[in-house]
Parts: structure tokens; sequence; C-alpha cells
């Protein structure tokens, strides 16, 4: 915006006086809008935010450790991470393979599967939970199946992982589709005409270009997998020691020792900050991708 | 490696991109495929390379002897050049020349020295061993042009096929490696199509060119058969500026911009209406009639810079045209915007009217 209007002032007469570029607004809006952004942006995050740490801390730092090597605690943050474990490599290849459909290949109902990828993100997580819960449950379509061999689903470690996976699936697909878009298909086209196979393809031609928006993709998927709090609620019963992930086990503490529960939802915070860090800075490297998508074929038309 | 394609048909959804096309290139021919978009050119090449199938029913695609209809796109050992290069955008320009060589079977792949060996003797062919390090974003579209032809010949193809080889390049870049691939083929010989919708280039570059439209063949032939003999409308048409013509012919002699000409095409046609071709540069244009039959033009516009003068006419009959004079023709004679001035043509194409015409050509249209 500043780049713009310099230049509309300067190729601007001197008798016009200061002349406005059509985008650009007086001082006065600008600083309400940035003023409001700001003060939004502080009451509704930054405060939150330390708000936890100053709770979670409010009892000194030895409280505070005993809350996180707490059994109960250690466990639940066990099994965050094994969902995320689970979830995050799956769905990664499921967003890499719709990806690659929607980006490179022409099919019929094309439409319909973007806009079911799309799907987990208008659904209320509550309503995710109760899917599995409706499928897998004991009066479920499949519960007198499962049960009587003996396995369960829903109230366990799977059904966690399910509800996860499917809270979590248009990350990595939605950060490669426009990537992949932008990038065409002539890239791999001529590989295989160099003779390479379809996985050597893969690996050495449609992997590198797509890298910086996959890892982003996996960031921001990992980041809700290990946060994700309603679909999973419902599905997981809440058995503490066994079925409780980190944020359940934030509000189960809630009601019993605070700042217990503000010191395990530090982690929770300390692990979005680390997102949101490693996302802007590949965000930055994204950008750079397309731009030079964009730019190879700009430069390719008009060199 | 000659190329033989027999009757291929390509249809996508409704839409047939070739109609039964044949076509036999001779081993170390360059031929360029010719035609506007939507003709099956491009179609027609990457079928011969393997990145489309043909319709079944389809004949056979032969490389010398051999029928590679069935094998793969990488199994048939074409070098293809794309039109926008499609360089690999993470890799140098030394790893997009290796990549053909390092993607190979172990047992195929040559070692790692020789490999770094061929790939420099290939920069050094397109003048670019300085830019071994560069990616394809820090190159101009000459340049990648350039790295593209390098990575196909590094796979020491049997044939090389080119989309639109010119076609992102500014007009002095295209005609300085128009005649820089025209040097290199004849140095290497390699058996090579190329796909372009700029006739120019075609005449220019090609040992022969094929004109297609619609998805067929129009006209095979030289450079200077094509454009000096062509075989149909579409021909005539698409290969340079052409002024255009109703007439018909009576009696063995062709009427037409209130003259009547003895031409030798006429001679063996019934008499019809036709459509009448002259290429700009096929007239002569004198102040006063010279007692060759001639019709009478008015100059609107005289564009005299340039190797040749072209004056736009508009004839007693009606019909506006361009014309092509030497510029010391046009100065021995008093021409100028809004004089009178007398013209005879000197080379006719004519075509019956009830032929094979796709062209829809107005009233004294320039083509």
């Amino acid at each position: 915006m500043s780049s713009a209007s310099g230049a509309a002032v300067s190729v601007a007469p001197a008798w016009q006086g200061r002349v406005r570029s059509a985008t650009t607004e007086p001082a006065a809006v600008r600083w309400a809008l940035i003023g409001v952004s700001l003060l939004f942006l502080g009451v509704f995050l930054v405060v939150p935010l330390v708000a936890v740490f100053y709770q979670a801390l409010a009892k000194g730092l030895g409280e505070y450790l005993r809350a996180l090597v707490d059994p109960h605690a250690r466990a639940a943050i066990g099994l965050t991470l094994i969902t995320a474990a689970i979830v995050v490599p799956l769905n990664t290849v499921f967003g890499i393979a719709a990806a690659w459909a929607i980006a490179k290949f022409e099919f019929r109902g094309k439409q319909l599967l973007i806009t079911l990828i799309d799907l987990p993100f208008s659904v209320s997580p509550v309503v995710a939970g109760l899917i599995f819960i409706l499928v897998f449950g004991r009066n479920g379509w499949l519960g007198p199946w499962l049960d009587a061999r003996g396995l369960n689903v829903v109230f366990a470690v799977p059904g966690i992982v399910l509800a996860t996976l499917f809270v979590t699936f248009p990350f990595v697909a939605r950060e490669l589709i426009p990537l992949m878009q932008a990038q065409g298909t002539e890239e791999e086209e001529a590989a295989r005409v160099l003779g390479a196979s379809g996985w050597q393809t893969l690996w050495r031609v449609t992997l590198p270009n797509i890298k910086w928006g996959l890892l982003y993709g996996i960031i921001l998927c990992n980041g809700r997998a290990m946060g994700e709090f309603g679909a999973v609620s419902v599905v997981s019963g809440r058995i503490r020691g066994l079925t409780n992930t980190m944020p359940l086990h934030v509000e189960v503490l809630y009601y019993e020792n605070v700042a217990a529960a503000f010191a395990v939802a530090s982690l929770l915070a300390l692990l979005a900050l680390v997102t949101l860090a490693a996302k802007s800075v590949l965000e930055w490297n994204v950008r750079r991708q397309v731009a030079r998508a964009g730019n190879n074929l700009a430069q390719g038309e008009s060199p | 490696m000659s190329i033989e394609v027999r009757s291929i048909s390509k249809t996508f959804g409704r839409f047939a991109a070739l109609r039964g096309v044949s076509l036999r290139v001779e081993t170390g021919e360059l031929v360029a495929l010719l035609g506007p978009s939507g003709s099956g050119k491009t179609t027609l090449l990457r079928i011969i390379a393997g990145m489309e199938q043909p319709d079944p029913g389809s004949g056979p695609i032969l490389f010398e002897d051999e029928n590679v209809a069935r094998r793969g796109v990488g199994a048939r050992q074409v070098g293809f050049v794309f039109q926008h290069y499609a360089l690999f955008r993470h890799m140098t320009v030394f790893e997009n020349v290796a990549f053909g060589l390092r993607v190979r079977p172990g047992k195929l792949r040559p070692p790692k020295e020789v490999i770094r060996q061929r790939v420099r003797r290939l920069l050094q062919l397109v003048q670019l061993e300085t830019f071994a390090n560069r990616y394809p974003n820090q190159l101009s579209g000459g340049q990648r042009q350039r790295v593209a032809l390098a990575r196909a010949l590094a796979i020491e193809p049997r044939v090389l096929l080119l989309d639109e080889p010119f076609g992102s390049l500014d007009a002095k870049v295209r005609k300085e490696l128009r005649q820089w691939l025209r040097r290199l083929h004849d140095e290497i010989h390699i058996t090579s199509v190329f796909v372009t919708h700029d006739q120019e280039e075609a005449l220019e570059l090609a040992d022969r060119v094929v004109v297609m439209n619609e998805g067929q063949i129009e006209q095979i032939g030289t450079p200077d058969e094509v454009f000096h003999s062509p075989c149909t409308e579409f021909v005539t048409t698409f290969l340079g500026q052409v002024n255009f013509f109703h007439g018909r012919v009576e009696d063995g002699k062709l009427h037409f911009a209130s003259l009547t000409w003895d031409a030798p095409e006429a001679a063996e046609m019934p008499a019809q209406p036709v459509r009448v071709f002259v290429r700009p540069h096929d007239f002569e244009v004198d102040t006063h009639r010279n007692g060759a039959p001639s019709f009478k033009a008015t100059v609107r516009r005289v564009h005299s810079a340039g190797p040749n003068v072209r004056l736009e006419l508009t004839a007693e009959s009606g019909e506006h045209l361009l014309v092509e004079l030497p510029q010391e023709h046009y100065r021995s004679r008093q021409i100028a915007a809004g004089s009178q001035v007398y013209v005879t043509p000197r080379d006719v194409k004519v075509f019956a009217k009830n032929g094979t015409d796709g062209q829809d050509a107005a009233d004294g249209q320039v083509e």
C-alpha cells in the first residue's frame, strides 16, 4: 500500500499537492483500523495466553512440575502424542493422494470430492464425534460385530484416533491443492518421458516441489490433532489415565485443581506457539514456492 | 530412425482431435507440423511420444520398423521439448540435464563420471557451460529453452519431438534460436518433429512441412511446395497473406474482378463458380494499361517502410486488396494514395466453390 501511494505521489504534478491512490485511506481511518485489530488481539488472544502461564505458575514452579509428572497427566500427554503420531502420517498420505487426484487429473465427481474434503471443517466437532458413536458404538451399525470380537472402538483409543483423523483430514489436502494446481503436470510428464518410473517421479519431482506446502499442512494438522476437544470428548468416555487426551484432562482437572489444569493447558499453549512460529516460517517459504511456480510460467511466456 | 504413423485417430469426449492421420518422417529429417490451434498437431506429437493413447482401431506407430504403440512413454526413448520447457524448478541446470540418466535402472545407469562428462558436453553444445549451477528461474526464456533441449538430448533419444519450441519467446530471440536449432540439427541429424502455428517458422526451419487442419493433414511437402503449390484452399489461406475473390470459370477461362484470365488451372475445369486467391506479391501494378489483362483499382493507403512497399487498393468491382511491390518498382511509377492504377495478377490459385472448404472468407478479405 505504501509503495503504491508513494508512486502516486511522485508522479502527481506539484500543483495537485498530495494525491492519494484510490486504495489509500486517510491516516485517521488507518490508525483506527489498526488500533481496533490490536485491541481485539490483545483482549482475546494475548491476555488469555498470559493468563494461562500466570495461573499455571501461580503456586510456584514445584507445583507446576508436579502437575505435569502426575501419572494421569503423563498418560494424557502420552495418549495425545500417540494419537498425533498415528493421525498425522495417515492424513499426510491421504492429503497428498487427494490433492494429487484433484490437481493433476480430470475426473467425474471432482467437485464433489473437493466439497467432501471440506466437510470436517463445516461439521461441528460434536457431530463428528457422534458419527463414530453411531457407527461403532454399542448400539451402532458395527457395534455388535465389534463386540462379538471383543474390539472396543468407542470409549477407547481407536475411537479417539478415528475422531481426530476425521477432524484433521482437510489440513494437508487443502494446503496442497492450490500449490499443485499452480504447478501443473508438465514436470511430471517431462520426468516420465525421460524414463523415470512413477515412484521416481513422485520422490524426485512431485514431493520436492511441494515440500514446504506439505510441511505447513502437516504442522497445522498436528496442532489440531493435539488440541482437538469436541469430537474426541464425545468418543473418549474420559476414563482417566486411559482415554483422556491433554485437552480432556485439562477440563477434568479444572474442577479439582485449577493450577494443575493450567499447567497442562500451558503445554498445549506452548504447542500452539511453536506451531505458529513454524507456520510463519513455512508460510514464507510456501509463498516463495508459489511465486516461483507463477514466475516460471510467466517468464516462460514472455522472457 | 524414421517415424511412421498410420491412420491415427483421437477423440477427447466429443471432440475429434485427429481423424485418421498417416504420416512418415524419414531418418534425419526435420519436419514441421503446422496448423492453427485445435488442428490436432500437438495431439499427434504427444501420441508419437506416448503421452496420449490413440483411439482403439488406430494403426501402428513405427520407429524404424518397430511398433512402439504399446510401449509406455518412458520406454520409447524420445526426446521431448515442452512448450513451457517444464524444467524441474528445484534442480539446477546440471541436475535437470542429468535427470534422464540418473533415473535409469541400476544396470543401465552410466557411472557418475560418465554422466558428468555427458552433461558437460551437452551444456557446451547448447552454449550454457557456465550456467550449470543456476536454477531455471535464474535463466532467460531462450536459455531455458536450450536447457530443455539439452535435457531431452541427454537420454540419446531415437527421435526428437518439440512442442511449439519457440512459442514462448519474444520475436528477436525466436529468430536467433530458430537458426541455431537448424544448425544444431544439421550437426547431429536426429529425426525431429516440431509443432508450430507460425507459418514463417515452419517454412524457414523445416525440411518438410505438414499442414494440418481440423484433425487432418491437408498437405505434406517441402516449404517451397506448400507455399507455391498449395493443393487446398486452407493451405493457400493459412500460408501467408492472400487476396480472395469470387469468380467463375466459363469456357476454360477464369473471370474475376472485372477481368477475364487465361488461367491454366481453369482450362480443364467445367463452367462453375470458383474461389480465386492471389498472393500480395503476385500482382503487378501500373499507372496505365500496358496491354496485359488488368483491372482498375484505387490506391487507398501506401506503406513504404520495409523491404517491400505495401499498397491497400480497392478494385473497381469493390474488393479490397493488398499488394506488395519491390521498392524500385514503386519508385519508378507515380503511385500515391488516391491515384488510379491497373492491376495484373501474375499467378492465381483457383478452387471449386463446392470443394472441401471449411474456410469462410468474406468478400475481398485479406487473409
